[in-house]
């Protein structure tokens, strides 16, 4: 592990401890309340979700098309990493819309975007797990046709939505971007670099474990 | 390219039209889940509002699950896939063989699947059959085009049957909702062309992006 | 027997270069060398598991080594990527499991993969390879119908009908009788007459003896004997790879 990452966990870490304080410390919104205090943790969080999927799309393609193992320890780390905050963000939503609009779900654009979004990342993690020989290209190959459809994704399930008579409730971000928000923001970026980079060492071991393994008869 | 392109469509529409297998339990299976959805949701013999083009759709999704499964089990059982990938056929004419045979066999499912969702959940799915089969035709294809590319990537694969429906199904919601709203427009007393036109260009644009995304990527996926 | 067409994409050789290939942590094949040379038989001779298969897809073009090269002639089959094609048209594999299509007939199992392979006249060649094969009475019937040894013949003709020049033969003997065993005999003899590169996989050492001119013993992935001309087969067999089970 290179020298930068016990005192980034360790800031990463008293951020995290310290951000309640701050949050708490933060203004109320108007209409809201103190329900919207859970904004700070949803919206880091999507915004790491986005991230992460990105990373494997791009990874996965690199793999595909150019081979390097690594590209493929960071696309499944990536995968694993959109999994988690893809749940952190489907949690804190529903909790948020159920206290805000008396609702847990909403069929909002956004939210089944991104579900469909967590469910291509589950079914990646899936098929690396029970998938057995050739499954990494094959997760490959599920993580690039999962990042092309975004757009499809977005279209058709907000068209969709629209024939429902729903009212469109998610509000837009506040405009004044505080300073939670960027605290949070930033707290949740490095926690991101830190799982990422903690993953793709782990398998970077059991890489070199299985060439010693090999090495070992020669 | 096109030659053998034609050649394995050929083979294949031979050998199922030799066993028939898939075909009818493709058919028996798309029938059943059409019946299991009527004995769900019609209610004292009125079946539900919008209905139809839902459960059009799902059985279609399931139906054709069943048969891209079928026909890439029956590739791996004498290995006939290797043998393709060992002929100096350049490997997309390989995948859009197969596409054109499912594609094929989907839509005998559907001929019988449309008329019989109609009349069961009485709704009037034949009114405009242009816009219907615009419809279902480029749904298939994306549902198609997908699906031949995971269910070949598969075949070597362990778990492939569970996996399959795994990877199919998040990334063609698209073509499922584009779809199902596309052909329940066209079921609306007062049909908006312009709707339907949309949810058809989407699928369009669909099937043109994922068909050129599965030849680009045939080849790394099929290699070892 | 027509000679192998000598066409722009030829070869005299193959070259197996310190080749290994894993899966994981398994290793099924390390640092595998040997020379496959033109109208000579190489028999790859081992146990199950050894690696005999994976050289075998490894020969194919169907699997890329992990490290080392395999050379087709002056071709690097790595570099050879829209050539791989046409190197792929030279090539003809019988496999473990047979590579025909139950529900078509010898016929039409043999004019198909001869249109894949671009022959000018597929099925012309595919009534002649049926005649070969002493089938051309079965040639209308479907596959299925066929015995495991008939099934071996049409699977034979169908790796040979486009001529290729390098021959890749995957446990060719298993569950043949004696008469359909010296047949395929005969056969690999004339196709090394023609100036076929044939090699074979098989742990049936009574028929590769008098047959192979280039033995490589493979035990556990690595070459443990390699020698030309090989007499006393399976003296030599039992001296390399130990007792059984060893």
């Amino acid at each position: 592990m290179p020298k930068w990452y016990t005192p980034v966990a360790i800031a990463c870490g008293l951020m995290f401890v310290a951000s309640p304080l701050l949050i708490a410390n933060a203004p109320y919104e108007a209409t809201m309340g103190l329900v919207q205090k859970i904004f700070y943790y949803h919206m880091p969080s999507a915004v790491m979700f986005l991230v992460a999927a990105i990373v494997c799309g791009i990874a996965s393609a690199r793999y595909l098309f150019g081979g390097s193992p690594h590209q493929d320890r960071v696309a499944w780390a990536a995968a694993e990493l959109a999994v988690l905050f893809g749940i952190i963000t489907l949690v804190t939503g529903p909790l948020w819309a159920r206290k805000a609009w008396g609702v847990w779900w909403q069929w909002d654009v956004r939210l089944t975007s991104s579900l469909m979004g967590w469910m291509v990342a589950v079914a990646y993690l899936l098929v690396r797990r029970y998938g057995g020989p050739g499954s990494d290209k094959l997760a490959a190959g599920l993580a690039l046709f999962g990042m092309a459809n975004v757009p499809f994704i977005y279209i058709s399930v907000n068209y969709w939505r629209t024939i429902h008579p729903a009212t469109s409730v998610v509000p837009t971000l506040p405009v004044s971007m505080g300073l939670p928000l960027w605290f949070c923001l930033t707290a949740f970026v490095l926690l991101f670099v830190l799982l990422l980079k903690l993953r793709i060492y782990l398998e970077e071991e059991r890489a070199r474990l299985d060439a010693l393994y090999l090495s070992i008869e020669e | 390219m096109l030659q053998a392109i034609w050649l394995i469509v050929r083979k294949d529409l031979t050998v199922e039209v030799r066993s028939r297998e898939i075909a009818y339990t493709t058919l028996f299976f798309a029938v059943s889940c059409v019946l299991n959805f009527a004995f769900a949701l019609v209610r004292e013999g009125r079946p539900p509002q919008d209905g139809a083009a839902g459960i059009l759709w799902i059985s279609i999704a399931f139906a054709g699950t069943l048969a891209l499964g079928r026909t890439f089990e029956r590739e791996r059982q004498s290995e006939t896939l290797r043998a393709l990938l060992l002929a100096p056929t350049a490997r997309p004419a390989v995948y859009v063989g197969k596409l054109l045979g499912i594609i094929a066999l989907l839509i005998v499912a559907e001929a019988i699947l449309v008329p019989l969702v109609s009349l069961l959940f009485q709704a009037p799915l034949l009114a405009h059959p242009f816009w219907l089969l615009a419809v279902v035709l480029t749904g298939t294809i994306g549902f198609s085009a997908v699906g031949t590319l995971f269910a070949a990537m598969l075949v070597r694969a362990r778990s492939r049957d569970v996996l399959l429906p795994v990877l199919l199904y998040p990334i063609t919601v698209p073509v499922i909702i584009a779809g199902v709203r596309g052909t329940a427009a066209l079921l609306q007393p007062e049909v908006d062309l312009g709707v339907v036109r949309f949810w058809v260009a989407l699928l369009v644009s669909f099937d043109v992006v994922f068909v050129t995304l599965a030849l680009w990527t045939f080849e790394p996926l099929m290699t070892d | 027997m027509n000679r192998p067409r000598v066409t722009p994409l030829d070869f005299d050789q193959v070259v197996v270069d310190d080749v290994s290939r894993h899966f994981g942590r398994r290793r099924a094949l390390a640092r595998i060398s040997f020379i496959a040379a033109r109208s000579a038989i190489l028999g790859l001779l081992g146990p199950n598991g050894a690696g005999k298969s994976t050289m075998l897809s490894l020969l194919a073009t169907l699997m890329r080594p992990t490290s080392g090269r395999i050379r087709f002639g002056v071709l690097d089959v790595e570099i050879a990527d829209e050539r791989a094609p046409a190197l792929r048209g030279r090539i003809g594999v019988l496999g473990h499991d047979l590579f025909l299509y139950p529900e078509l007939t010898a016929r039409e199992n043999l004019a198909f993969f001869g249109g894949l392979y671009k022959l000018p006249d597929p099925n012309r060649a595919a009534f002649a390879a049926l005649q070969r094969a002493g089938l051309a009475d079965r040639a209308d019937d479907q596959v299925a119908s066929f015995s495991r040894g008939m099934r071996q013949r049409v699977a034979l003709e169908r790796a040979l009908i486009h001529d290729p020049r390098l021959v890749l033969l995957d446990e060719p003997f298993t569950g043949l009788d004696d008469a359909s065993a010296a047949a395929l005999v005969a056969r690999l003899k004339a196709l090394r007459h023609a100036g076929a590169i044939v090699v074979i996989a098989t742990h049936d050492l009574d028929i590769a003896e008098g047959l192979l001119d280039h033995a490589v013993f493979l035990r556990d992935g690595r070459v443990a004997h390699s020698a030309a001309r090989p007499e006393g087969l399976r003296s030599t067999y039992r001296a390399v790879m130990g007792t059984p089970g060893a």
